[in-house]
């Protein structure tokens, strides 16, 4: 049933290239991700978690090493071609979504991600009533507010709409990079809680980067911790469940 | 009332530059300089183009396409080019005076005795000034509508999604290079077609006739936004050519009181500053407070 969905071999990716401030920042790194993994991925500042997200969609280049996606070498693809099968959160709330557009506007745009944008009228209002059920289902008045223009959201609110848009049409690869760190407690906690429903219900691939070694060990199938640039650690299944916090913590305090 | 005729005609035909810079400057939200050189390229365009025998709509219609290619290079130098804006736009802008050197053979080239889209019959037949009123009203309806039609198209909102957020623009795969460079090109092509038309309603081209531009352009979009308060992107579009005509009338106001037609760049300044630190001076003298302590005191 599991098969290998994207693998990275030996990925190696340096900042400051050719210069005495050259740093290698994933380190061959390897990983194989298979259809229908949820990966939380766990690692201290520097250990190379959002680099590696970068790495997957792009933003960065790597020096040397594979990404395949279902086989075929992605590595050299940009940015706008990866969104085809890729979706993001980000951490910042406000990165995720356009502030002088309606929320509306906004999903409309996430309906089109990674495809061809022609000279059609967007038809708006034939996706309304989609988008009212939609947004009702995040339970935070969202949907009484579709055309509000999301600059006037609150940052719960707009984190929750980035992670609607982000998984609007069905990406191949969710990447959520601490999307609830910049919530409050509780709006973190429902915004999880929904993730984890989504990512089940659509059977997502997902990668997790998160800080929370409770929500780690709570969410998804399978654990990653990254440290100097490769994964040093990758639990999954029935291992994973019956991780604890403090082995987890003594394995942090063993690498550190 | 031909003083107001000749206003209103003047603001119609400059509302071309209005709508074309609100592409860059709120859209996408940058200060793009080339438009002070793709302004008296499209002027220099049409003028030699017509000079040549072209007629009159096909020159007007090249200055777009000229300007839309100077719009082109300022593109391709900021987004290919990594150079900032600002200096991509002076820098087009500067050599763009060289070219309309070369292109007109002289710094003034008259239309003189030759035709221009104002010397139709129809047109002719009018009364003074009415002749710009009619045509402005009909470049600007249709303009205006294909602006908005074009901003509610997949394409267009993903060019909105460009100036509004970047990253999250890339991260939907809208290719942001592409977006920027559309709109420098049809900015600066609706520039240069706002050129042509002045040229050819002044009677003649001047390679300095581009200087100021950026402002009375910017006048006309801030005008129209302070005039009319909250609006929808649409009615901000429309707004613009009423805050084009409108910015005439200050104009004409101004020559009243005394000032001569060499003061108007100074005062067209002063009154873009003014309008664009409106809410500045709304926050610090906090009218509402002051009147409402002025009322308490006289209780």
């Amino acid at each position: 049933m599991t098969k290998p969905l994207l693998e990275l071999k030996d990925v190696v990716l340096k900042v400051n290239r050719n210069t005495p401030e050259e740093i290698t920042i994933l380190n061959k790194l390897n990983l194989t991700i298979n259809a229908g993994d949820f990966i939380t991925v766990l690692g201290s500042n520097g250990a190379g978690k959002s680099t590696l997200f970068n790495a997957i969609g792009g933003d960065l280049s790597i020096d040397s090493g594979q990404i395949l996606l279902n086989g075929h070498d992605i590595a050299h693809e940009s940015v706008e071609k990866r969104t085809r099968f890729l979706a993001r959160v980000f951490q910042d709330p406000k990165l995720g979504t356009a502030p002088r557009m309606t929320v509306a506007e906004n999903l409309l745009l996430a309906e089109r991600r990674g495809q061809r944008r022609g000279l059609m009228p967007r038809g708006l209002k034939h996706h309304l009533a989609h988008y009212k059920e939609l947004t009702a289902t995040m339970h935070n008045g969202l949907d009484q507010r579709l055309t509000t223009a999301t600059g006037n959201l609150s940052g719960g609110q707009r984190q929750a709409l980035s992670f609607l848009m982000a998984t609007l049409k069905r990406p191949e690869i969710l990447l959520l990079d601490e999307h609830t760190a910049a919530l409050d407690p509780r709006t973190g906690q429902d915004l999880m809680h929904l993730t984890n429903e989504r990512v089940a219900q659509d059977k997502l691939t997902c990668l997790m980067i998160t800080h929370h070694m409770e929500d780690a060990l709570t969410y998804g199938n399978r654990l990653i911790v990254l440290h100097h640039g490769q994964v040093t650690y990758d639990v999954a299944g029935a291992d994973k469940q019956a991780l604890t916090s403090e082995q987890l913590y003594s394995f942090f305090a063993e690498i550190e | 009332m031909s003083l107001a005729v000749s206003a209103i005609g003047q603001g119609l035909l400059w509302a071309v530059l209005g709508v074309g810079l609100f592409l860059t400057f709120r859209i996408l939200d940058f200060a793009d300089m080339t438009v002070e050189g793709t302004f008296p390229l499209g002027a220099a365009t049409a003028v030699a183009a017509i000079s040549q025998g072209m007629n009159p709509l096909l020159a007007t219609l090249l200055a777009f396409v000229i300007g839309a290619l100077a719009g082109l290079i300022t593109g391709l130098l900021y987004t290919k080019g990594h150079i900032p804006i600002l200096l991509a736009g002076i820098l087009v802008m500067t050599a763009c005076y060289s070219v309309n050197l070369r292109i007109m053979g002289r710094a003034n080239v008259s239309l003189l005795g030759k035709s221009t889209l104002f010397k139709n019959h129809f047109l002719a037949s009018l009364p003074q000034y009415f002749d710009s009123v009619v045509l402005g009203i009909v470049v600007m309806v249709v303009i205006t509508s294909i602006v908005i039609y074009f901003l509610q198209t997949e394409l267009g909102q993903g060019f909105i999604a460009t100036g509004d957020n970047q990253t999250m623009a890339r991260s939907l795969g809208i290719n942001t290079d592409n977006m920027k460079i559309m709109g420098l090109m049809v900015s600066n092509g609706l520039i240069a077609f706002g050129g042509a038309l002045v040229a050819q309603n002044n009677g003649y081209a001047d390679v300095n006739m581009g200087i100021g531009i950026i402002v009375i352009a910017l006048a006309s979009i801030i005008i129209g936004e302070v005039a009319f308060g909250d609006l929808t992107l649409n009615q901000r579009l429309v707004a613009v050519t009423l805050g084009s005509i409108l910015y005439r009338f200050v104009l004409l106001l101004v020559l009243k009181l005394g000032f001569s037609a060499n003061d108007l760049n100074l005062i067209s300044a002063i009154i873009l500053a003014l309008c664009m630190m409106l809410p500045v001076f709304k926050h610090v003298l906090n009218f509402k407070h002051i009147l409402k302590r002025g009322l308490d005191t006289n209780d």
